[in-house]
């Protein structure tokens, strides 16, 4: 589980994480906001279907592919949230 | 975005803020390139944006990069964020997506500072959500300000753990323990570079303060731990680990690893450039002259992409670099070239003194290098096995080309990023053939995703 | 060491003819440059397609498809082989035109495996693709397999009927001499009565050493293949005017073939991606399926293939050498014809004749 510091607080946008609206700050990564959400995973893969969540953050791993916009398969920590996005945790190869 | 650029740098980390900056108080037309949205690179994260308070309990480290990324902001080199680059070749063609386009450009030199990754060590249940890079923890604090929420572990191996961990406590963050795979072995190893090391001293001092602090503060510290694993069934609920002899288990729902960090070397793979084992660093690494020129003409890297040296270092090897390139670029001449260097080569020898302490201390046992356990997944995208991959060897596939061919392993969107190294451990493991006889996974590209339509928008004037 | 038969080259064609030798009891020895597979058989698109093949591979790819229907007979494996069929789209009357003349000359010859199809059905063998398509030459047995899957299902068995692999092993010299073909390489030297050439792009120098040169030109072409998708499309797509090829494999991933080629330097045996060509067959993509824009490409590569100038495989016993033969060339679109060219191989060596018209395929004809 994650939580935000108690910091001044930042412009924010509103995304829409698994259906549910969520105020975020403006600039962070996507896999940043659903972290903090604490969601739990963020995909189950495709060849066994085990649930995954964010590990690299950094562009390198690829384990943070998640529904965003209705677009599968993206980096999650590599996309900035923008107003009203739409955030959907990917079941196996983006069904 | 232009078609051909005299100098195109890739990352915009210390090596490539740094260079960039240099060639372009030089005049020379320099196109910086980088995946992030702000400049940094991973080491100064979200410098730019990070609220003071935040910045303050990240450490004085930390703060270094402001200078540097606004210098960089007042040079006149032209700044690409957002911008990956999804091929390189030889003749330093450089595919590029930027703001969602593909491009294709081209430049005089290319100087590849794209830095570093952790060194992925699979573990029994080291793809359970939870777990994480304690890197990647750290990227989390830096640009979000965002912390494990109570009772985080980290464990692995290197100075990465106890800077986040004294992080943590400075951001009121409960840290339940600190478990390190490093040896008494690895100590009496260490201990004949430690003279060397002091001259330094400022890494030691900074070290053995975070340790003092996490003490007092009640953190538990322990070294020579072995057979970490993960356990949960949806998410992490606890780890255990080997230590003196007896098993231990602490209940946590955030485990954050780190087994070191090795260089980023897909691009100058896939540009051609040779590379080489590396035994102290346990990591393949580009060669490279004292310039940093790789062995194909006209590309560099500095930087930790060109072996680990650390975030002051690569500021050092950036510059280095950047009057290597001026000079390729008729703007100096040899002797402008040397005498400018001069101050950086001196600041980085000295810096570099600390390595061989470091090596010798945060050295990876090879026990875990090689995956023990079978039944963990070394290929993290296609999941595949260690118990697959050894099946795979004995049946006669007995290289990490044939493996990959056979399982999948490294076949999945992360490329092998996060297996080649397992992989390579193995098969040296199992065929007796030393890693640096052996051959690496073969790179293809596109090194980011790449769209069939963006793809298809590239070149509209080619036919069949 | 002496043994009853010497292949050069341990793929496919090599591995094939290595099982049908034994299973007719000879003692076969695989002498790989690399590891098997490194190249063409390793990394070609897996197409089991008897479609728009040249009049004279007819009766050989007929007989091939046979034996692909019944591969786990002879390899113990099914080599992940599957018939969903293989298409050639028409886009306009153009394209319906050229593949109505194709079929016409398949009847003449006296085969139905090719036909024509209609708008409507094949929108419903493949409904996912774009509207303005207006038919399709079909053959309805075609498919596909796992090329690296099916080559080590091909070893295994022959490894188990006593052949023996010689990998990492560079052919230095040949010669005969006293009835024996006698190979030297770095690893040692191998004695046998028998010599195959089944060494890809590198078969051109084992037939120049044997006095019979050709103009086998190697070459790389490029395939690409994607992320996962869920399956949406079971057939493999190809153009009646595009270099395309076009399939979703087993696991969702889109494998993208077109025969364009890489720039290849074949001593340093390294390519390099031409991405205006492979921009070329996105643009078809686009043009055949444009809801798949979004979809990422996870690796692009190119592996060595021979090809020759008529695109025409070399099958045959020497024209200079004694008891030597010749099996290569394939020219990038051999997979489907590997089980057949191991019988053709042990029938030329084992009987001095083959049941199937090969003389198309003879090395005098250059």
């Amino acid at each position: 589980m994650f939580k935000r510091l108690d910091e001044s607080p930042p412009s924010t946008v509103t995304v829409v994480i698994n259906g549910r609206s969520v105020v975020v700050p403006q600039g962070e990564s996507v896999a940043a906001a659903v972290l903090a959400e604490n969601i739990g995973h963020t995909r189950t893969t495709p060849v066994k279907q085990q649930p995954r969540a964010p590990f690299c953050m950094m562009g390198v791993c690829f384990d943070c592919l998640m529904v965003i916009d209705g677009i599968p398969n993206q980096q999650a920590c590599m996309v900035q949230v923008r107003d009203g996005m739409r955030i959907e945790r990917q079941h196996g190869s983006g069904v | 975005m232009k078609e051909n650029y005299p100098l195109v740098i890739i990352g915009a980390g210390p090596a490539g803020l740094a260079a960039a900056t240099v060639a372009a108080d030089h005049g020379v037309e320099v196109a910086l390139l980088d995946e992030q949205p702000a400049p940094g690179g991973q080491i100064f994260r979200g410098i730019e944006a990070a609220p003071d308070e935040r910045a303050d309990k990240l450490g004085p480290e930390y703060l270094r990069g402001e200078k540097l990324v606004s210098a960089f902001r007042n040079s006149s080199a032209r700044y690409y964020p957002d911008t990956k680059v999804w091929s390189l070749s030889e003749q330093r063609d450089i595919g590029v997506i930027h703001q969602q386009q593909a491009h294709m450009i081209s430049a005089e030199q290319v100087l590849i500072a794209n830095g570093a990754f952790e060194r992925p060590v699979p573990f029994p249940g080291w793809t359970l959500p939870g777990v994480m890079n304690a890197g990647a923890g750290q990227i989390l604090f830096k640009g979000s300000g965002i912390v494990p929420a109570d009772g985080v572990v980290l464990a692995g191996s290197g100075p990465l753990l106890l800077l986040l961990a004294w992080q943590y406590l400075r951001a009121g963050v409960r840290v339940k323990a600190v478990l390190d795979t490093i040896s008494r072995g690895n100590y009496i190893k260490a201990l004949p570079k430690l003279p060397s090391a002091l001259l330094v001293h400022h890494h030691i001092t900074q070290g053995l303060r975070y340790q003092q602090t996490l003490r007092l503060a009640g953190v538990e510290l322990h070294n020579g731990i072995r057979d970490l694993q993960a356990h949960g069934a949806e998410s992490l609920e606890s780890i255990s680990y080997r230590h003196k002899g007896s098993n231990h288990t602490l209940e946590t729902d955030s485990l954050m690893i780190h087994f070191g960090i090795i260089p980023n070397i897909h691009l100058s793979q896939a540009a051609g450039c040779d590379h080489f084992w590396h035994k102290r660093q346990q990591c393949w690494r580009p060669e490279l002259d004292e310039w940093g020129s790789s062995s194909v003409k006209g590309i560099l890297i500095a930087g930790d992409g060109g072996g680990i040296g650390g975030a002051r270092t690569a500021e050092h090897a950036g510059r280095i670099a950047a009057f290597r390139v001026l000079y390729n670029l008729g703007v100096m001449n040899q002797q402008e070239m040397h005498l400018e260097a001069k101050q950086d080569r001196k600041w980085m020898k000295a810096d570099l003194r600390i390595r061989p302490f470091l090596e010798k201390l945060f050295r990876i046992p090879e026990s875990m290098l090689r995956v023990p356990h079978d039944d963990t997944i070394v290929c993290r995208c296609e999941e595949v096995t260690a118990r697959e991959i050894r099946a795979a060897i004995a049946d006669g596939h007995s290289d990490s080309n044939q493996v990959k061919f056979y399982t999948r392993c490294g076949m999945g969107p992360c490329q092998g990023r996060q297996c080649s190294q397992a992989v390579a451990h193995i098969v040296a493991d199992q065929t007796s053939i030393p890693l640096q006889q052996s051959t690496q996974f073969r790179i293809r590209p596109p090194l980011k995703p790449l769209t069939l339509g963006q793809l298809a928008s590239l070149y509209p004037d080619e036919t069949e | 060491m002496k043994t009853d038969v010497i292949i050069i080259g341990g793929g496919l064609m090599g591995s094939s003819t290595a099982l049908q030798l034994a299973m007719r009891g000879m003692h076969c020895t695989i002498v790989e440059k690399e590891s098997p597979g490194r190249h063409a058989s390793g990394v070609n698109a897996g197409g089991l397609r008897q479609l728009n093949r040249n009049p004279a591979e007819i009766p050989l790819t007929v007989e091939a498809a046979k034996m692909w229907r019944n591969i786990e007979s002879l390899v113990d494996s099914d080599c992940d082989a599957r018939f969903p069929g293989q298409l050639r789209v028409a886009e306009n009357s153009d394209d319906l035109d050229l593949l109505e003349q194709r079929a016409a000359l398949l009847h003449s010859l006296g085969y139905r495996h090719e036909e024509m199809i209609g708008r409507k059905e094949l929108y419903q063998l493949a409904p996912a693709l774009a509207p303005h398509c207006v038919g399709a030459l079909i053959c309805r047995e075609d498919g596909y397999a796992r090329p690296f899957h099916a080559l080590t299902a091909f070893r295994h068995k022959a490894r188990s009927l006593g052949v023996e692999y010689r990998v990492n092993t560079i052919v230095d010299g040949i010669e005969r001499e006293a009835g024996n073909w006698r190979i030297t390489t770095r690893k040692g030297e191998f004695q046998a009565p028998v010599l195959v050439n089944c060494a890809g792009g590198w078969a051109g120098q084992i037939a120049a050493s044997l006095g019979e040169p050709v103009p086998l030109k190697p070459a790389a072409p490029m395939l690409m293949v994607t992320e996962r998708l869920p399956h949406f499309i079971e057939p493999v797509i190809g153009s009646a005017s595009r270099k395309l090829s076009f399939k979703q494999m087993q696991n969702g991933t889109l494998l993208v073939g077109g025969a364009h080629l890489a720039s290849l330097d074949f001593h340093k045996e390294k390519s390099e991606i031409k991405w205006p060509k492979l921009a070329v067959s996105a643009r078809s993509i686009m043009a055949l399926f444009p809801q798949l824009k979004d979809v990422r490409i996870v690796r692009v590569w190119a592996g060595i293939e021979a090809f020759m100038p008529d695109n025409l495989p070399v099958i045959c016993k020497s024209s200079t050498a004694e008891d030597a033969y010749h099996a290569f060339g394939f020219s990038a679109h051999g997979f489907q014809l590997s089980p057949l060219i191991g019988r053709i191989l042990a029938e030329l060596i084992v009987d001095g004749t083959s049941n199937f018209p090969i003389e198309p395929f003879n090395i005098t004809r250059f």
